[in-house]
């Protein structure tokens, strides 16, 4: 799939600023005076944006309205409802919470509210028979573990995040293995996609035209075999390794900082690859194969 | 709404002939010239006139090569355009309810005034059926042109897909695939008619018919009796003396 920035920046902002907020919901960061409001404004700034950058993408981003209709059949419907709850509520929790007055169930709705958006986040990829590599249980797991993770550490929960960390690390390398071998597992192959299959080896002889189409520009992308090695070899080491060495270290606010910038590039490059990697299923009609 | 029909009255679809399409391009560009002045928004074309274009289409031809383990080698020309589907995952997903499968023939449409242009339809369709309008925003995909198969005033002879209407080889049959009596359901019957990824369990509506095997000599050939006889006169007695030479 093609990684459009508005895509990567969306899930990487969202999940930064959600993760956040269900700590501060949880009374895990702290929420009151000067540090509370700074705390919120940072959570409320991340999660905007990745909202506001996800509307880039629309054609006609006028009728944004119209998307909260059909939450009965689709993900991004529901998506769309339980982001403006997570917003409404952890607003008027910010806001009785600053001034001292934290009411802890309403918190623990707007952190339940916030994982959920993550969560419908994710099963917008997952829910895609079309692209094996997403259709897995890994791909809930990891959006929501990445927001955990990134909660734990934007407020400061630094053993929290050592551990979240390892176990975050684990859980990738395990969606990476499982996605490799998905689009194999998944039957689709040119066969199948031409009925062809029975017959003898299938491959594409001539594309429909010369020139490229919105579907190969958006559905099939593909990333070299070295490129995703040293990609991958990237995001263990910015998104995990580093953090956790860093925050293993004596505290010092410093280290803490590079640590954070360290997992959010970490972060960015394994959500260009999330998208880079998938294949398809119609890439198969335009000579992608199941390799 | 997106929720699918538990049924449909009707199932109309196509049955695409891999046997006899030659892969000329007429149904696409009788597809693209009819859904660029009629129903909704033209289909549009990026860069028309320069030197990269790229446009909406509704239906595409592709070319495959199959080699058999024995034997040659044969090209099969491969017209792709919306399968309509029973279980269609566009419509389930598409959040503004502007995607949807009609109760009464079954046909998959788009609302051109309440899409967003998510293009999440287009990703959640196996068969690459659906394409953005490059100039509208708005998610594009065939209509079994629905403006021409219900329209009085046209001929009746032209009250079929325009792709059925232009192809010149008779590859492309429309009708009702629910009727089991149905002429498109007896070829589908007849000739084994097949889903094409139906591992995806999209149920698509359009069949499509396997190429025939070519060129097949029977074994006793060479024992048959010689149906010409051969020259006669002089240009036989000039082809028996070069034969002797
Ligand atoms: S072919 Fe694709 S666009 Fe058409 S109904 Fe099936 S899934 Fe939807
Ligand atoms: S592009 Fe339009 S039709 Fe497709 S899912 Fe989005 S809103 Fe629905
Ligand atoms: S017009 Fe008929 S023969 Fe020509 S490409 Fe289309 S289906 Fe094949």
């Amino acid at each position: 799939m093609h990684p459009a920035p508005s895509l990567i920046f969306f899930s990487t902002l969202s999940g930064l600023g959600l993760g956040l907020l269900a700590f501060l919901g949880l009374g895990l960061a702290p929420t009151e005076g000067l540090t509370g409001l700074i705390f919120f404004a940072l959570a409320f700034a991340l999660t905007g944006a990745g909202l506001l950058s996800s509307t880039l993408h629309l054609g006609h981003p006028e009728r944004a309205l119209k998307a909260f209709t059909q939450w009965r059949t689709s993900w991004l419907s529901r998506e769309a409802w339980v982001a403006v709850a997570a917003l409404s509520v952890m607003g008027l929790y910010a806001l009785l919470a600053m001034p001292g007055l934290r009411l802890a169930p309403l918190g623990w709705l707007g952190a339940l509210l916030c994982l959920g958006t993550v969560g419908s986040t994710a099963m917008i990829y997952a829910q895609l028979k079309t692209v094996p590599r997403w259709h897995q249980p890994t791909t809930p797991l990891l959006f929501l573990g990445y927001a955990i993770t990134a909660g734990a550490l934007l407020s400061g929960r630094v053993s929290w995040t050592v551990v979240l960390l390892i176990v975050m690390a684990a859980l990738q390398v395990l969606a990476w293995r499982r996605g490799d071998a998905a689009l194999a597992k998944s039957g689709t192959t040119t066969g199948t996609a031409t009925g062809l299959g029975g017959r003898g080896r299938v491959r594409l002889f001539e594309p429909p035209h010369t020139g490229g189409n919105y579907l190969t520009r958006e559905m099939v992308f593909r990333v070299g075999r070295k490129h995703r090695v040293t990609l991958r070899t990237l995001v263990l080491i910015l998104a995990f390794a580093l953090p956790a060495l860093l925050l293993l270290l004596p505290f010092s606010h410093w280290l803490a900082a590079i640590a954070v910038v360290s997992h959010v590039v970490g972060m960015l490059a394994q959500r260009w690859l999330f998208f880079a990697e998938a294949e398809h299923a119609v890439g198969l009609y335009y000579g992608q194969s199941a390799a | 709404m997106t929720a699918l029909p538990e049924t449909t009255e009707r199932k109309l679809g196509l049955v695409i002939d891999l046997d006899t399409c030659v892969g000329c391009h007429a149904c696409v560009t009788a597809c693209k010239g009819w859904n660029t002045q009629n129903y909704g928004a033209p289909l549009g074309d990026d860069d028309a006139y320069g030197a990269a274009p790229s446009g909406a289409f509704l239906n595409r031809i592709h070319s495959f090569e199959v080699q058999p383990d024995e034997g040659a080698a044969q090209t099969v020309h491969f017209p792709k355009s919306c399968l309509h589907c029973d279980d269609a995952p566009c419509v389930t997903v598409c959040p503004t309810g502007a995607s949807y499968k009609r109760v009464e023939d079954g046909i998959v449409l788009v609302n051109e005034t309440d899409c967003i242009g998510c293009g999440l339809c287009a990703w959640a369709c196996p068969y690459g059926a659906r394409e953005m309008d490059p100039i509208e925003g708005v998610m594009k995909k065939c209509t079994l042109c629905v403006d021409r198969i219900y329209n009085e005033a046209l001929p009746e002879e032209d009250r079929v897909p325009a792709c059925v209407r232009t192809c010149p080889a008779g590859a492309r049959h429309f009708g009702d695939l629910a009727d089991p009596d149905s002429d498109v359901s007896q070829l589908v019957a007849a000739r084994g008619g097949m889903d094409l990824m139906p591992e995806q369990e999209t149920k698509p509506v359009n069949k499509y018919l396997p190429p025939r095997p070519r060129d097949e000599i029977d074994v006793l050939a060479p024992f048959l009796e010689r149906v010409d006889e051969g020259p006669k006169g002089f240009l036989g007695w000039l082809d028996r003396a070069l034969e002797r030479l």
